[in-house]
């Protein structure tokens, strides 16, 4: 059974396509990501199946119950961390979450009983009664990811839940989702713009761009699909076209002032690919990112943007006249 | 019940973070005292009054406008914290929730309107200690016409909070809401009749006085404090009543029409 049929869903801002007649089915108990440059139209997505913004046209249904008719069913469905923190800094983690039990209208010993869950979960038993504001930010994000558990929904979605994490706050985090998956078989919708958030969650995931789901697969899929690792090589003088004749060498291109390889196996292949460059300044080996995905699907790289948004969302909330 | 318990949820948030803003409850204080005792007792030694108020000095003349007076900053400026939550997620995460907007906005009425009631419960004791201590003769505060100004304050103060309510569901940012509560604040307080009594006004400046609401909720709050009031009280309280309900309903409107 689908638990989110996504249906023609568009959101038109003046002659901007935000999400572009999406159709999406996503299954019971999947992790699911939804990959894509900033102002691709992923946040926004978000924002209309959990009826916090009303589609342009198209619907979708959540739990069998359509988002537009339907909001306050779907509202009890879901469950949501955003992007930016949604706690109160002067509250209490405790004061937070029981905040959420009210506005959930969960009876008081459930409640109670939840919290005390969740708390345990995330690890924050014994910061509980600290003010939010003394919290870390991965601190604070865990907590988040708590409180929209915690009325035991049948979707939850995250989005982006490790922007502007260090690395050591983003592995917990992605432990607690794994865990979370594990434990209580929810479906998990992901947004992000991390490669390796990605691979390291989802089941399955997309890459949106323009509003559009640009291709559709497993983690593996994908990047089997660009064919290997990057190799990029800085040198003056250097051509392109010589590393064509090599077999494993699956595809050439110039960025900025470098080339860029995509080499199978390229740990194997990297001193032969140096003979062949001859004297190189710098060289750098990688695995495959979303920015190389994204640039084999769509055959150009991902539009420039801070972590606050690209042009398209800044567009977008002059717009609604943020 | 479900919706009880959210309106719930909203006042206990408002009325916990008001607790522990200590500086937002001092300055609240702070501020209508100075103005009694610095314009009340500045201006005061300039001014005597003749007819209905000739027994009543300046200070204790403006004492029902300085209660308005927080009323209307404390309460507009409540508006804000709706700014501030969109900021951050917040909102959202009370939007998301499954509840009725309708509902999201009665919860931030009653927290603010407990916030401001409690400065101005504040404010009255401080006035009763005045008055004891004779430096507001001509006042009478006791229990009932205590009662019977709260009444009036209450409304007031809920129509104020939903003005601030509106213009915090309009606006992106806080800077932008400032600047625009401002520009209502001054002429409501102004125009009010809070500093002078508004019988032989110049005629240019009446029908801007008759036409703002806290006029008749100054008049109400004067007339039951201090037996003094220029229009029938019980026609000040039902024009102030209008002016809640009007404000409750475009606020229920603008909350619907909230975008985020």
């Amino acid at each position: 059974m689908n638990i989110i049929e996504i249906k023609n869903l568009t959101k038109k801002y003046n002659d901007l396509n935000a999400v572009d007649n999406l159709n999406l089915q996503i299954g019971e108990g999947e992790i699911f990501g939804l990959l894509g440059p900033n102002g691709a139209g992923k946040t926004t997505t978000l924002l209309m199946l959990t009826t916090l913004k009303q589609p342009t046209s198209g619907t979708a249904t959540i739990n069998n119950f359509d988002i537009i008719k339907q909001p306050g069913k779907v509202r009890k469905s879901i469950g949501i961390v955003f992007q930016d923190p949604s706690s109160d800094e002067i509250l209490t983690g405790y004061e937070n979450l029981k905040l959420h039990g009210w506005l959930y209208d969960m009876p008081d010993d459930l409640r109670e009983q939840r919290i005390k869950e969740v708390l345990e979960l995330v690890d924050l038993t014994d910061r509980k009664d600290d003010r939010i504001k003394k919290y870390s930010g991965g601190m604070r994000r865990r907590l988040e990811l708590a409180r929209g558990l915690m009325h035991h929904p049948k979707v939850l979605f995250l989005d982006e839940p490790t922007l502007g994490l260090d690395p050591q706050s983003r592995d917990v985090i992605w432990k607690y989702i794994e865990k979370l998956a594990k434990e209580k078989n929810m479906t998990i919708i992901i947004t992000t713009h991390y490669m390796d958030e990605a691979d390291k969650l989802c089941n399955r995931l997309a890459i949106i761009d323009h509003g559009k789901i640009v291709v559709m697969g497993t983690p593996k899929e994908l990047k089997k699909e660009v064919g290997g690792d990057i190799i990029r090589l800085k040198a003056e003088n250097l051509d392109g076209e010589v590393f064509k004749k090599l077999k494993y060498v699956k595809n050439v291109s110039k960025c900025d002032s470098e080339i860029c390889l995509t080499v199978e196996d390229g740990n194997k292949h990297l001193q032969e690919i140096l003979k062949v460059a001859g004297k190189v300044d710098s060289v750098e080996i990688r695995s495959p990112t979303l920015d190389d995905v994204f640039l084999h699907y769509t055959g150009r790289g991902m539009r420039e943007g801070s972590p606050e948004g690209s042009w398209a969302d800044k567009a977008m909330s002059v717009r609604s006249g943020k | 019940m479900s919706e009880l318990k959210g309106i719930y949820a909203l006042w206990y948030r408002e009325f916990k973070v008001f607790l522990r803003e200590r500086s937002r409850i001092i300055s609240s204080i702070v501020n209508p005292i100075l103005w009694l005792l610095i314009i009340g007792g500045g201006l005061g030694s300039a001014v005597s009054f003749s007819g209905a108020f000739k027994d009543i000095n300046y200070q204790t003349f403006i004492y029902p406008g300085i209660l308005i007076q927080t009323a209307l900053f404390s309460s507009i400026f409540f508006g804000v914290y709706i700014v501030w939550d969109k900021k951050i997620d917040f909102l959202k995460e009370v939007l998301v929730a499954p509840m009725r907007r309708t509902s999201i906005f009665i919860g931030k009425i009653i927290g603010g309107s407990t916030d401001t009631l409690l400065q101005i419960i504040i404010l009255l004791v401080i006035g009763f200690a005045f008055m004891v201590g004779g430096i507001m003769p001509g006042l009478h505060l006791n229990i009932i016409s205590v009662l019977v100004s709260l009444a009036f304050l209450l409304v007031t103060t809920v129509g104020l909070v939903s003005i601030g309510l509106i213009l915090g569901s309009q606006m992106e940012s806080p800077e932008g809401f400032q600047f625009i509560s401002s520009f209502l604040i001054f002429p409501l307080f102004f125009l009010s009749g809070a500093l002078f009594p508004i019988t032989n006004l110049p005629s240019w400046l009446s029908p801007f006085i008759l036409v703002n609401p806290i006029t008749y909720s100054v008049d109400g709050v004067r007339g039951i404090m201090m037996g003094v009031s220029q229009f029938n009280i019980a026609f000040d309280f039902v024009i102030v009543c209008l002016f809640a309900v009007i404000m409750i309903l475009i606020g229920t409107y603008a909350f619907k029409k909230m975008k985020i």
